[in-house]
């Protein structure tokens, strides 16, 4: 059986979540280069947000159709909440600060999220069940379920929302220039502070789908589950290059089909058997990255941007 | 120079959120039973990962051992002591469980520990309990090395004196699941996965090894990082191999997504694990695909042991979190035994509490290694290695959602 379909559906499953989330990292770097490390959290939140309505709000037995698009809601309401709220009482009082003040904040807050959804969360001490769509698919020799096309349609109709967002909505293009260059933004009669806050919410909007997207696909969410997901997207975003959001799509799947490949086929080759495996994943996927960084340091799609630090 | 800050900042919070990830904390859960008049009160420490990853069968070691003291307390075994739990919280990270350590034997009341749940907790904690000469009873680990030294496979050679287990070892265990799976499943080709921590790799190499040995065949090996939640990759690898049966080394965090992703793969084939995976969490968290799993687990189950009941009926009555059915009854009587060797020690320093917690300890140590008593599990002892002699295990299978034990025996080497 030729498991290439199969291993690259993997991947791109893997990295169309990587990509979401990476939306995040790099809108909020790009308009105030902040690296905004609570982004994982803020994913996390998202996905308790969207089980806090399957299973305390709607009643027991909902059809999942029904179900997916309130969770959608539900999760980004929170994901958003949080992303809004970090953005105001935790970065804007240091917008003026020197850079490594917010990034110490964003970890603190990382930390303080995770803490506050395993202490006062019922029961999330441990991995609590997330209600799954398991109905399998073969298409060819791939095996896909319905999780894995909410995901992909997921992604696709939120990257493509985005880019026309940014390109022809008025609010998007006031974003652009924003990023350009804020203080002229500002001149030219923009309301930076909004611009920020919109970032920040679109970024955790689409955390909560990302987060929607992995509870119905894995089955099980925690509260620690930002961690690795939020650095494997901020990575992303970095490869891709930071501060382009097609560059945060194109990294998030770059990254996910690399490490899936070389978890399933690196230790077939003769002599790498013990550097093969899925242990090995992640250093091959950090290895592509610092590849990609000493070749392209502005990252695959990232712009050759005058140096303003 | 703005690039080299992304890459400068990104490293070091990586490394700063992984070091925070490592923090102790004192969690002290249990319960404590007041000091009356001049009696004296000793401390038994308490290790085991009380939240987080693996936290269901560590709280069941933290209140079997709670239930134990309870009990050695009401019935004042040792007249003149008051015994009190110091639940610690190692959060399965072998550097807390190494601090934890630290602030067990600094305790100056502490006459023994209880624990840890995770093997390779336990091989940073062996040498600051073999410093302190106090007494280390694990109710959980089964790697090998622990007792029987690196080479236990040809040189046994008892590596610490002060550390003792109830739970018998790996190479039984995966010995006894080798049997059965070649046996009675009737299964050939195996697919082999560990965690790559000491307990899950220890494991799974030794079932390979047995495995071959009954005369089946090991079609491919992978290995997984703990906290990996994606093993799309992996379970294709599964399915395209033929093997007709999962063995996973490890802990029931990764492997109820394994088992989960593997059979909405449409790959219909058991996982079999060790008693690492032996929770309720690991049938809460793969649901309905958990169904036909199989473990291996240390002992007989808790709830066919008469001597147990009354221990099970504490537990619930009390309104204990955790699980009890993994490692509850192993903890208390891993308990008992240092509160039986302390009270050895009082006997023979003519009733009293000897002054000097040091020398106390010590006889402790001498004590519990002249253990000899019938325990909640069976007879509790331990041979020159510090292991129990009670080689009991038992197959559990998941049938309509809940374990049942499907084979109880004596493990013997393939």
């Amino acid at each position: 059986m030729n498991t290439l379909p199969q291993q690259l559906a993997n991947g791109l499953l893997l990295g169309s979540m990587y990509g979401l989330i990476a939306i995040g990292y790099t809108m909020v770097y790009g308009i105030v280069q902040l690296i905004n490390f609570a982004h994982g959290e803020i994913f996390m939140t998202g996905a308790f947000g969207a089980l806090t309505v399957y299973f305390y709000i709607l009643p027991d037995g909902t059809a999942m159709a029904v179900a997916v698009p309130l969770m959608l809601i539900g999760g980004g309401i929170v994901a958003i909440l949080i992303a809004v709220g970090a953005e105001r009482f935790a970065y804007r009082p240091l917008r003026g600060a020197p850079r490594l003040a917010p990034l110490i904040t964003a970890i603190g807050l990382s930390l303080a999220l995770q803490e506050v959804v395993r202490n006062f969360y019922p029961d999330a001490d441990r991995a609590r069940a997330f209600p799954g769509l398991d109905t399998t698919h073969d298409i060819g020799s791939v095996t896909i379920k319905d999780a894995d096309i909410f995901l992909v349609v997921a992604a696709i109709v939120c990257m493509s929302a985005l880019a026309f967002f940014v390109r022809k909505s008025r609010t998007g293009r006031a974003m652009q220039a924003t990023a350009q260059d804020p203080d002229t933004a500002q001149l030219m009669g923009i309301d930076t502070n909004r611009i920020i806050v919109i970032a920040f919410a679109i970024g955790g909007f689409f955390a909560a789908v990302a987060a929607v997207a992995y509870g119905l696909k894995y089955g099980n969410i925690d509260y620690r589950m930002g961690f690795l997901m939020g650095l494997k997207a901020f990575t992303a975003a970095v490869l891709g290059g930071i501060g382009n959001i097609y560059g945060a799509m194109l990294g998030g799947l770059v990254l996910g089909v690399a490490e899936t490949l070389a978890s399933a086929y690196i230790d077939g080759i003769p002599g790498m058997q013990q550097l093969g495996g899925q242990g090995w994943s992640d250093v091959w996927a950090f290895a592509l990255l610092i590849l990609v960084l000493l070749l392209r340091p502005q990252g695959l799609l990232g712009e050759r941007v005058a140096d303003r630090a | 120079m703005r690039r080299s800050m992304v890459i400068l900042t990104s490293v070091l919070a990586t490394g700063a959120l992984t070091l925070t990830a490592c923090g102790s904390r004192d969690d002290n859960g249990g319960g404590d039973s007041g000091d009356n008049g001049d009696s004296k009160t000793l401390t038994i420490g308490v290790d085991a990962p009380l939240s987080g990853e693996n936290s269901t069968t560590g709280l069941g070691i933290q209140y079997g051992a709670q239930i134990a003291v309870d009990d050695a307390n009401k019935n004042k075994l040792v007249p003149g002591v008051t015994f009190k739990l110091k639940a610690l919280d190692d959060k399965a990270q072998p550097a807390t469980g190494q601090s934890n350590a630290t602030s067990i034997t600094g305790d100056k009341t502490a006459v023994g520990a209880v624990g840890p749940l995770n093997s390779g907790v336990a091989q940073t904690m062996q040498q600051v309990f073999a410093s302190a000469n106090m007494v280390q009873i694990s109710p959980a680990n089964t790697n090998p090395e622990l007792t029987q030294g690196k080479n236990w496979q040809t040189d046994k050679k008892r590596p610490y004196k002060t550390y003792f287990r109830t739970a018998t070892t790996d190479e039984l265990q995966g010995s006894f699941a080798a049997g059965y799976a070649y046996n009675k499943l009737k299964k050939k080709k195996v697919f082999v996965v560990d965690d790559k921590q000491t307990y899950g790799a220890g494991l799974a190499k030794i079932f390979a090894e047995q495995f071959k040995k009954v005369g089946g065949k090991v079609v491919q090996t992978d290995h997984v990082n703990t906290g990996t939640k994606d093993f799309g990759s992996l379970v294709t690898k599964i399915k395209n191999s033929g093997a007709d049966l999962l063995y996973y080394g490890g802990q029931y965090d990764e492997s109820a997504l394994i088992t989960k992703q593997l059979k909405d793969a449409g790959v219909k084939i058991p996982l079999f694990g060790g008693d690492g995976m032996f929770a309720s969490t690991y049938i809460e968290a793969a649901g309905a695909s958990s169904e036909g799993d199989l473990v291996t687990a240390i002992g007989v189950p808790a709830d066919t042991l008469p001597a147990a009941k009354t221990f099970i009926e504490t537990y619930k009555a009390k309104g204990y979190k955790g699980d009890y059915g993994a490692y509850g009854a192993y903890a208390y009587d891993a308990t008992t035994a240092i509160i039986k060797a302390v009270k050895a020690a009082v006997d023979a320093n003519d009733g009293k509490v000897p002054s000097d917690i040091n020398a106390l300890r010590s006889t402790v140590v001498d004590e519990v290694q002249k253990s000899d008593f019938e325990g909640l599990t069976g007879k509790v002892a331990f041979d020159q290695y510090g292991d129990t002699t009670n080689k009991q295990l038992t197959v559990y299978q998941v049938e309509k959602g809940e374990w049942k034990a499907v084979e109880t025996g004596t493990a013997e080497l393939n």
